[in-house]
């Protein structure tokens, strides 16, 4: 096994951001407000955000919202509740959300609710529960979270639990980790987690390890880097992270480095992405904190000292939730 | 990207990239600029057709498209309308064979669908090849929901669809979902040739063995079959499981108000501090609307409407644990003159689980208090000393008295119905095998334990606790990987075993000699040392003041939910109570254990009567991922009020960030000894900001304050 090739990494998510013209580039275009959450978050969590410019990154964002308070995937795009909350979310990375007018943000999201509880992911009516957490996640981190019907979006996410303890898209929807994944962080922000069968959720996250080490999406899948992310934050959110094995897991994430060119793909092998890299090296910086601690240092100290740069890194995963942001900025209220 | 293999492109490769990307660039330039100038003409559609079958996941344009519709709709004549959709129609299925995972594509489809201009005849026969192609294709699934219910496709049907596709290929998890989706509603409305759920379920038993048998490593099966036996054993219908007081208990209080009860001292000192009796119920379930009507006091004693409180930590109204504190401070009790208390729960409406049932059995709990002439305990005595936890403090204890308040109720429940023990009788002797197989091992060590549950209590034959056991433990070994899941579940079958009656109790019970108090003798449950991972079997545990749990392997004392839990008269019910239903609990020993952070400790926060707690030996502080964090209420979850004024004058100097947590736990306790020593965070400041929050605390880390 080796060890994380942190600074290769750093340099292929630059790399990809200069190449705007390749195929890849052109064709997630519409989703490149994602793409921003994502390679700006593993450059925080590599310790090298200070690369990046602020003011064109913020100027570029602005330039994306629409008068309705919502923000689309890029300048012309539409918005849709997908990228509005990435577009916050790399507001707070950089502590930016002074920029916007939050009430403008929050009313457009409340708008979305449906009478159900539900979300809707824009004007045209597409309902899910990612929905459900990104407007949960969005208002709690614009400290709004009251400005919703937050019982009958619960309500709305239990109505979508299956069998197998998991949640689903819409009720009746099969069980997917991305899926839960919103589903437990909807709840979780929500106080709400005393709804979820977390011994039977538990059993079912735990079984998608494969012999490999990598953790799959659901039964009977392949494996996939990504859903190391979803899998282990939603087996940390429900604490039952001790039920999967850690070493062969960080085994898996490792051995899908591409250690020439930097970058971390879904399988060994595999081509990589600026996706993967992100929950690559989300999934890893977690492991490696919560693990190494456990279990004795599994990566070398120089290494280590390389990843871990600020204390405050090891807040990014679990920013997504959006908590994090909101018991610090407590606390520094409180403070002063 | 998902499943490219990694290598380098070759010239040409990168040149016809190049082109393709340069094209396509194009095409989303003059798209986005046709959508900013409301421009749908035919040209402009043809061009977002272009662009979405390359890119279907260009969410924008499949908005223009919807633009464009509703534009040309009220510029056309209705004759014209149908084909406008079907249009739409043509242009989602280009999209979809370019990537039949396109969110954009299936809306747009469903969308089309909706306004119910076009036929909906063609929709099977696209799912059926899109489901060939990919028979886990969830959107494709979804998808099919959506139409056979605007079809008005029976569920009875469906459910023979599901059989076709597990016919071509047992593994498809999608199928066995569907098909648990499907039944839950069958059985829900009652459906004919549904209503009678034990010949269904028996069919689906040997249905899903075709799954598991097959290839006992692919998983299609397992998650189906442990639903099925959840549907043989469970019971929706809220219950009481266990009280405290228990039926036919008999409390002696002291003159000074003390309690005794039943031969057992109580040494409980807030009791007698604010001359409130306890009163639990402890429930199957979370329920709400436990309140003077539907739980109905009878007593004497009793002048005042009871308010019952909800245990739960997270300020919800519902709750599995309830409790009522009588106020005895305002009776005038009579010296040796015996009292009845009579609780009549259920008996009229309003007692409701989450998910809407009805309390099931209405049931009675009636027990005695009564007051002996004053035997002056100091009990304020207790306060300052030391409690120690050393083993020559202990004495056994040879057997209880009669009547004691150590066993659970007798409460009036109905029995199971017979089948249920067949169905799970005969699948067992289906997955009875020697074979080294995970899957079966695991099921068996279910099927016992839902066998042993459902079998009448007397019958002791049929105990198979120690099997199960043992199937846990060939577990760990036999797939290391999970082998901390079998430990948890491990531990909570053990601690099921100990707790299940007075007999299995005894040897854990020991009479606790405070060295200078040599009239008094207290009880104390010491599990110590038997390396649990995880407690459970509160509701056994609603009597104990004195609890021991150290040198175990606990990370949390957090609520646990058993799957089958037994009650007295053989009914099976999920079962999920937290420490916080220990509401007598008084002193309690953590030390040397694995609690990683405050917030693992947060049951604590309801337990008004603690005033001994030693967690000396932990790992908190030693962990910079908190896993507890989520599920502990907190000012993390939205539905925390936090003090933060106290909080912000106690820290004063301090860092709020390493306190916060420990301030949330140990706000609102009265803990008169605390010892916290051998945890990573307890450095001296820590110990001056907790005596700080603490200003009750007498003793700390062994250390006179």
């Amino acid at each position: 096994m080796g060890d994380l090739v942190a600074e290769k990494h750093v340099q292929y998510i630059l790399s990809v951001q200069k190449k705007k013209d390749s195929f890849e580039s052109v064709v997630m275009e519409h989703l490149r407000m994602n793409g921003a959450y994502w390679g700006l978050t593993t450059l925080h969590l590599l310790g090298k955000l200070d690369t990046v410019d602020v003011h064109e990154v913020v100027s570029w964002i602005m330039s994306c919202q629409h008068d309705e308070g919502g923000f689309g995937g890029n300048v012309g795009h539409d918005p849709h509740i997908l990228y509005t909350l990435s577009a916050v979310q790399v507001l707070a990375l950089f502590n930016k959300l002074d920029v916007i007018d939050a009430d403008k943000v929050t009313n457009y999201i409340v708008g979305l609710q449906n009478e159900d509880g539900s979300f809707s992911g824009d004007i045209w009516g597409e309902v899910d529960t990612r929905f459900s957490y990104i407007a949960i996640c969005c208002l709690s981190l614009l400290h709004r979270l009251d400005r919703i019907n937050v019982d009958k979006a619960v309500k709305y996410i239990i109505s979508c639990q299956n069998m197998d303890g998991g949640f689903g898209c819409t009720p009746g929807g099969e069980s997917h980790a991305g899926q839960i994944f919103c589903c437990v962080g909807a709840l979780a922000i929500a106080g709400s987690l005393d709804l979820v069968d977390k011994d039977l959720l538990g059993w079912w996250l735990c079984e998608r390890q494969v012999k490999s080490g990598g953790l799959n999406g659901r039964p009977e899948k392949l494996p996939d880097v990504c859903y190391s992310w979803w899998v282990l934050s939603s087996l940390i959110m429900i604490d039952r992270v001790h039920w999967i094995s850690k070493e062969k897991l960080i085994k898996f994430i490792l051995d899908c480095q591409d250690t020439d060119n930097g970058g971390i793909s879904d399988r060994p092998d595999d081509a990589v992405d600026v996706f993967h890299t992100y929950f690559g090296v989300a999934g890893n910086v977690f492991l490696f904190f919560v693990f190494s601690t456990l279990f004795g240092h599994v990566i070398s100290k120089d290494t280590q000292k390389g990843i871990f740069k600020k204390p405050s890194d090891f807040l990014l995963p679990t920013s997504c939730f959006g908590s994090c942001h909101k018991i610090d900025h407590l606390i520094s209220l409180c403070l002063c | 990207m998902h499943g490219r293999p990694r290598k380098p492109l070759k010239e040409e490769d990168e040149s016809v990239l190049s082109a393709k990307a340069e094209k396509l660039h194009s095409l989303q330039s003059q798209f986005l600029a046709n959508h900013q100038n409301r421009i749908y003409t035919k040209e402009a559609l043809d061009l977002s057709a272009k662009l979405l079958e390359i890119n279907p996941e260009c969410y924008t344009a499949w908005n223009y498209r919807k633009l464009a519709v509703q534009h040309n709709l009220s510029e056309s004549n209705s004759d014209s309308d149908a084909s406008l959709f079907d249009q739409e129609l043509k242009v989602v299925e280009n999209a979809l064979k370019k990537n039949f995972k396109s969110y954009g594509a299936w809306h747009h489809r469903k969308w089309v669908l909706s306004k119910g201009h076009s036929s909906i005849d063609n929709e099977l026969r696209l799912l059926n090849d899109f489901q060939k192609a990919d028979a886990r294709n969830f959107h494709a699934w979804n998808y099919r929901r959506f139409v056979t219910a605007l079809m008005k496709i029976s569920d009875e049907d469906e459910l023979k669809y599901t059989e076709k596709v597990i016919g071509v290929n047992f593994s498809n998890y999608s199928a066995w979902h569907n098909r648990s989706v499907l039944l839950s509603t069958l059985f829900k409305r009652k459906a004919e040739g549904f209503s009678h759920k034990e010949k269904v379920l028996q069919e689906e038993y040997k249905y899903v063995h075709s799954a598991i048998f097959t290839d006992s490593d692919d998983q299609s099966g397992w998650f189906y079959h442990l639903w099925l036996i959840d549907q043989t054993v469970k019971n929706d219908a809220p219950l009481l499981v266990s009280s405290w007081p228990s039926h036919g208990a008999n409390i002696t209080l002291n003159g000074n108000n003390s309690l005794h009860g039943s031969g057992l001292s109580l040494l409980n000192s807030t009791l007698s501090d604010t001359k409130t009796l306890p009163v639990i119920l402890c429930f199957n379930q979370a329920v709400e609307g436990v309140n003077s009507s539907t739980v109905v006091v009878k007593s004497e004693l009793l002048k005042e409407d009871l308010v019952w409180k909800p245990l739960s930590t997270n300020n919800s109204s519902t709750a599995q644990v309830w409790v009522v504190y009588l106020n005895m401070g305002n009776m005038k009790l009579q010296l040796s003159k015996t009292y009845s208390i009579e609780i009549n729960i259920g008996h009229s409406m309003g007692i409701l689980s989450s998910n809407g049932y009805h309390y099931g059995a209405p049931s009675q709990i009636t027990f005695e208090v009564c007051v002996q002439t004053a035997y002056t305990e100091p009990v304020d005595g207790q306060r300052g000393k030391l409690t120690s936890w050393k083993d020559n403090d202990f004495r056994k204890i040879d057997h209880f008295e009669e009547s004691n308040p150590a066993v659970s109720a007798d409460h009036h429940i109905p029995t199971t119905s017979n089948w249920c023990m067949e169905a799970i009788d005969e699948e067992i002797t289906n997955f009875q095998d020697l074979s080294d197989c995970k899957i079966r091992k695991l099921t068996l060590a279910r099927l016992l334990i839902a066998l042993d549950l459902l079998s009448p209590q007397h019958d002791k034959r049929k105990n198979h606790t120690e099997e199960v056991l043992k199937l846990y433990t060939e577990l760990m070994k036999l797939d290391p990987t999970h082998s901390l899941y079998y430990k948890d579940e491990h531990s909570l079958l053990l601690l099921q075993q100990i707790t299940s009656s007075r007999e299995s109790l005894i040897p854990y019970c020991h009479y606790y000699k405070d060295a200078s108090e040599t009239n008094t003798s207290y009880v104390c449950l010491r599990l110590q040392n038997l390396s649990l991972s995880r407690m459970g079997s509160f509701e056994n545990l609603l009597w104990v003041q004195m609890l021991d749990l150290s040198h175990n392997e606990l990370r949390s004392i957090e609520a646990v939910t058993i799957a089958f839990k037994k009650l007295e008269k053989g009914l099976t019910v999920n079962f999920l109570t937290g420490l916080e239903a220990m509401q007598l609990l008084s002193c309690l020993n953590l030390s040397h254990n694995k609690f990683g952070s405050f917030t693992a400790l947060g049951p604590l926060r309801l337990l008004k009567s603690l005033k001994v707690l030693n967690i000396s030996c932990n790992e908190l502080g030693s962990h910079s991922i908190d896993t507890r964090r989520y599920l502990c209420s907190s000012p993390l979850a939205h539905s925390e009020v936090f003090a933060w004024d106290r909080f912000e004058i106690l820290c004063g100097s301090y860092s709020a960030t390493k306190f916060w947590e420990a301030f949330l736990i140990f706000e609102s306790l009265n803990l008169t000894d605390l010892n916290i020593a051998g945890n990573a965070v307890a450095d001296e400041n820590f110990a001056s900001f907790i005596v700080k929050v603490l200003p009750t605390l007498k003793l700390l880390n062994d250390e006179e304050l």
